[in-house]
């Protein structure tokens, strides 16, 4: 059997195969030159869905803060894109978020768990284009779960329309609140695991932090919750809709979709660059320059500034 | 049905990192092996999709079809395995998913070649070690790959 075209692969995602979706989505995984097919083909039928980022750090209750948004958003087909770290040493990774969801979530969610494999920078493109991919195939929210740990993580679920910031009782006071960059993307606050002691002691040091001043005329909400009884997910879940009210009649929707927009074309260009300089590291003249580096003849700067100039030109070609 | 030029055939071709769905089937609760193996199949470079205790078939299915699998590992120990394996390795065919369904934990010596008649594509008793688990994975998959 002949393998199905990359439109019918589309088409069967569309009517809610999951294994047609599965597919697409591996080949934007894998960021291989069929990435760039699937990615355009997506762009297509893309741009129709709700984005939803959860972060929060590990252990905080962020998968089974999803899976149950999930539940009550009431969506025919949403959607959860899970990221978890790749070892760096071995390259494997054990994604486990499923094991907080599968109980909450009905058939219909699609769930899919990503390792983050290898550098950052090839998560910022290859979330944007799974994104693309579960929105062109009709799902709708897509909920983007991160760990809240490095700046390329945050950033993967800050490029949300809303972004959840979940904490817990004893995460830190309120200088914490304002040093750790994760709480300035923050468009909705989660206290869980909010039957623990000081819960509101948490919830007190947030308000404080935003008491000092926040972003736009949009003050983030605290909700308190206890995920694994379902407790405060409606809450949540009406701060969430206020805040897309509130991006739709604030014109704010559109400038953050143009942001997230432009931000990953950057972070294409980059990623293609980092690319291209491995090439160039490892091709023959890359090699004899790496050598007289180790032999202590040429220093790393002025190694560096010899390879740059053979990928970038001083001048930009003339037309 | 036609094939448009420059895509490959997907995931057939099993590109690592190879990934693998492990699950408990059914009512047992002893997850410790499975927890062994998930963090083994990680060392190995491999990308475990971690379903954890009382899975379904049809729970199992659904996780490979979204997560676009290459292998299923089953750790059975509640002596249930000659009803259970055999429903895994139906629902995968029924779903056309062509993944083998690799079993591990504590199977009987005369049960192994009934479940490798039923389908199944290894049986790892309690004494495999890490490196036998890791080549049987790839072995299954390898073996399996021309039909997918």
């Amino acid at each position: 059997m002949n393998a199905p075209s990359l439109d019918e692969l589309f088409e069967s995602a569309r009517t809610g195969n999951r294994r047609a979706l599965g597919r697409l989505l591996t080949m934007v995984e894998r960021q291989d030159d069929n990435a760039v097919l699937v990615s355009e083909r997506a762009h297509r039928d893309a741009g129709q869905a709700r984005v939803i980022g959860v972060t929060g750090a590990p252990g905080s209750g962020k998968s089974t803060i999803t899976g149950r948004l999930a539940a009550v958003s009431g969506a025919a087909r949403p959607a959860i894109l899970a990221i978890d770290p790749s070892s760096p040493l071995t390259g494997g990774a054990i994604l486990g978020d499923r094991i907080r969801m599968d109980n909450n979530v009905s058939s219909s969610t699609f769930i899919r768990s990503m390792a983050t494999r290898g550098h950052a920078g090839g998560l910022a493109v290859a979330v944007p284009d799974a994104v693309r991919v579960l929105d062109a195939a009709g799902c709708n929210p897509i909920i983007v779960e991160t760990v809240g740990v490095g700046q390329v993580e945050v950033t993967v679920a800050a490029a949300a329309d809303t972004t959840v910031v979940v904490v817990t009782p004893g995460w830190g006071d309120a200088v914490q609140a304002n040093k750790a960059g994760l709480l300035e993307v923050a468009d909705v606050f989660v206290v869980n695991k909010a039957d623990r002691p000081d819960a509101h002691g948490a919830r007190r040091d947030l308000e404080l932090m935003l008491d000092l001043g926040h972003r736009g005329d949009w003050r983030a909400p605290i909700v308190l919750t206890t995920a694994t009884e379902g407790e405060g997910i409606d809450d949540l879940w009406s701060e969430i809709e206020r805040h897309t009210s509130y991006l739709h009649h604030s014109g704010e929707l559109i400038r953050r979709r143009c942001r997230r927009r432009r931000s990953e074309v950057t972070d294409r260009i980059e990623l293609g660059l980092r690319d291209r300089a491995l090439h160039i590291i490892d091709d023959q003249s890359g090699e004899s320059t790496m050598v007289r580096v180790e032999r202590h003849e040429l220093s790393p700067a002025a190694a560096a500034e010899q390879l740059l100039a053979t990928l970038i030109p001083d001048k930009p070609p003339e037309e | 049905m036609s094939e448009t030029p420059g895509i490959s055939p997907l995931s057939a071709d099993h590109q690592e990192p190879l990934r693998v769905v492990l699950a408990k089937l059914g009512f047992d609760g002893h997850d410790r092996g499975l927890k062994v193996v998930a963090r083994t199949l990680r060392d190995a470079g491999m990308e475990v999709i971690y379903l954890g205790l009382r899975q379904t078939t049809d729970s199992i299915v659904a996780a490979c079809e979204q997560e676009d699998a290459d292998v299923i590992g089953l750790s059975m120990h509640n002596a249930g395995h000659l009803t259970l394996a055999p429903r895994m390795v139906q629902a995968v065919e029924e779903a056309g998913l062509g993944v083998p369904v690799v079993i591990g934990g504590i199977v009987p010596a005369e049960d192994v070649t009934v479940l490798i008649e039923a389908g199944v594509a290894v049986v790892l008793g309690p004494g495999a070690s890490t490196e036998e688990v890791v080549a049987a994975v790839r072995a299954a998959v390898a073996r399996q790959s021309p039909a997918r």
